[in-house]
C-alpha cells in the first residue's frame, strides 16, 4: 500500500496550505455576505410584488440554479475576457459565487417574509407604525428567525461549492492541495487533510443548525 | 472590444454534444439508482439499535454531507490510487456521486420515515394487516409523498455536480465541451450551448417529476 509516514512535504508547505485555507474562507465569507444581503433584498421584493413580477424574477434567478456552477464560472470569465475586461480570479469568482448564493438566499428569505402572518402586519400598522417600521421591527426579525436553519444550510453549501472556483485559477484549498499532490505524489494523505478541514468547518455548523431547527419545532 | 460569434462550429459538433449530454444523464440516473438502494440501508442503519450499524452509517452520511463534491471526486480519482485502485474518470465521478447521493438521500428517507406517526403503525396492525401490508399500503405511500420533492432536487443536484467530471477528464457534457472548445477556441459559444443544454435537462426533469407526482398522488401533493 502507498500509505507512508515519510513525505516530501516540508514545513515550508504549511504556509502554502494556510494561504489556501485562508483563500477558501475569504471567498466563502465574501460570497455569503454579499449573497445574503442581495438575497434578502430580492427575497423582500419577491414577497412584496405580485404574482407575475415574482414569477419573472424567480425564473431569472432559476437560471443560476439550473446551470452547473462550474459552467457559470467558465462562461463568466471567458465572457469578460472576450469583452476585453479580464478580471482577477478572486473578483470574478466572488461575483459568480455571490450571484449563485443570492439565487438560493432569495428563495430562503422570501419564505421567511411570507411566514410572517398578515394579521401581525395589520396589527403593527394599526399601532401607528409606518410601512418601513413594520418591515424593520416586525417582519425582518420574525422572518429571519424562521429561516435561520435554511440560511445556515445554504451558507454551508456555499463553503463547499467555493471549491469550484479553482477552475478559473483561484488558489483555494483544493487547488493548493492539487498542486502539492502533483509535486509529492501523495494524494491520499493530502486529500484526507483537506477533507478533515472541510469537515471540521461544516460539521459543527450543521449540528448547530439541526439543534436550532429542533428547538424551533417544539 | 467586439467579439464575433461563430456558431456553426458549435452546430457542427452538435452530435458529440448530444452524446455527451446523454452520458451526463446516464451517469446521474445510475448514481441515483444505486444511491437510493444504498441510502435505504444507510437510513435503516441510522435508525437501528445496533451501535455498529448506527455508527457506520452515521459516519458515511456526515462525511458525504460535510465535504465538497469536488473533494469526493478527487478522492475517488487520485486518492484511491494509493490503495492500488485506479478508477477511470467515468467510474470516479460515478462512485463519488453515488457516495454523496446515498448520504443525502439516507437523511431524506430517515426524515420521511420518522415523520409518520407511530400510532398509524399500531392502528394498521390492529386492523389485522401483516407487516408487509402495513409498509405497502400505509407507511411507504405516505413516505413517498413527503420525500419525492427532496428526491427530485437530489437528482437535479446530481446532474449539476456531474459537471465536475470536467476536472478529471470525463467526457460528460462539460468535459466534452471543454475538449471540443480546445479544438477551435470558441470557448464562449461552446459553453453557452452547454449551459442551455443543462438548463433544458434540469427543467425537463423537474417538470416530468412534477407530472409523475401529480399522476401518482391524484392531485393532492
Amino acid at each position: 500500500m502507498g500509505f507512508s509516514l515519510f513525505t516530501p512535504l516540508s514545513w515550508n508547505d504549511s504556509s502554502f496550505i494556510l494561504a489556501g485555507i485562508l483563500n477558501t474562507v475569504y471567498i466563502s465569507v465574501v460570497a455569503i455576505v454579499i449573497g445574503t444581503i442581495l438575497g434578502a433584498i430580492v427575497g423582500f421584493i419577491r414577497a412584496e410584488s405580485n404574482k407575475y413580477v415574482n414569477m419573472l424574477l424567480g425564473s431569472v434567478l432559476d437560471i443560476s440554479r439550473s446551470v452547473p456552477l462550474i459552467i457559470q464560472l467558465i462562461l463568466f470569465t471567458t465572457y469578460i475576457g472576450a469583452m476585453g475586461y479580464p478580471l482577477d480570479p478572486f473578483i470574478a469568482g466572488s461575483i459568480v459565487l455571490s450571484i449563485y448564493t443570492m439565487a438560493f438566499m432569495s428563495e430562503v428569505f422570501r419564505a421567511g417574509f411570507e411566514s410572517v402572518p398578515p394579521s401581525m402586519i395589520t396589527a403593527s400598522r394599526s399601532l401607528g407604525m409606518t410601512y418601513w417600521q413594520t418591515v424593520r421591527y416586525v417582519r425582518l426579525p420574525i422572518g429571519i428567525r424562521a429561516v435561520f436553519p435554511s440560511w445556515l444550510g445554504v451558507a454551508l453549501s456555499v463553503i463547499k461549492d467555493s471549491a469550484l472556483v479553482s477552475v478559473i485559477g483561484y488558489m483555494e484549498l483544493l487547488r493548493t492541495s492539487e498542486q502539492l499532490i502533483s509535486r509529492t505524489q501523495q494524494p491520499l494523505e493530502i486529500l484526507i487533510g483537506v477533507g478533515i478541514f472541510y469537515f471540521i468547518i461544516s460539521y459543527p455548523l450543521s449540528l448547530y443548525g439541526k439543534r436550532v431547527e429542533r428547538k424551533m419545532a417544539l | 472590444m467586439e467579439y464575433e460569434y461563430h456558431w456553426n462550429i458549435v452546430f457542427d459538433k452538435m452530435p458529440e454534444l448530444l452524446n455527451a449530454a446523454f452520458v451526463t444523464l446516464h451517469v446521474s440516473v445510475l448514481s441515483m439508482l444505486v444511491g437510493i438502494i444504498i441510502a435505504v440501508f444507510l437510513a435503516l442503519g441510522k435508525m437501528s439499535d445496533v451501535k455498529v450499524f448506527n455508527y457506520l452509517s452515521g459516519t458515511w452520511i456526515e462525511i458525504a454531507r460535510n465535504t465538497p463534491a469536488l473533494f469526493q471526486i478527487y478522492m475517488a480519482y487520485f486518492g484511491l490510487g494509493a490503495f492500488g485502485i485506479h478508477l477511470s474518470p467515468y467510474f470516479a465521478v460515478l462512485s463519488a456521486l453515488i457516495f454523496i447521493n446515498a448520504g443525502y438521500l439516507a437523511e431524506t428517507f430517515r426524515g420521511g420515515f420518522l415523520s409518520i406517526p407511530k400510532t398509524q403503525y399500531s392502528a394498521s396492525k390492529s386492523l389485522g394487516m401483516s407487516k408487509v401490508q402495513v409498509y405497502r399500503y400505509i407507511i411507504l405511500p405516505q413516505m413517498f409523498r413527503k420525500i419525492h420533492y427532496p428526491m427530485t432536487n437530489q437528482f437535479v443536484w446530481a446532474i449539476l455536480m456531474s459537471s465536475l467530471g470536467i476536472l478529471v477528464g470525463m467526457s460528460e457534457l462539460s468535459g466534452e465541451t471543454q475538449r471540443l472548445q480546445s479544438l477551435s477556441f470558441r470557448t464562449l459559444e461552446f459553453f453557452m450551448v452547454a449551459a442551455v443544454m443543462y438548463y433544458i435537462i434540469t427543467k425537463f426533469i423537474l417538470i416530468s417529476a412534477d407530472l409523475i407526482a401529480k399522476k401518482m398522488f391524484k392531485g393532492d401533493i
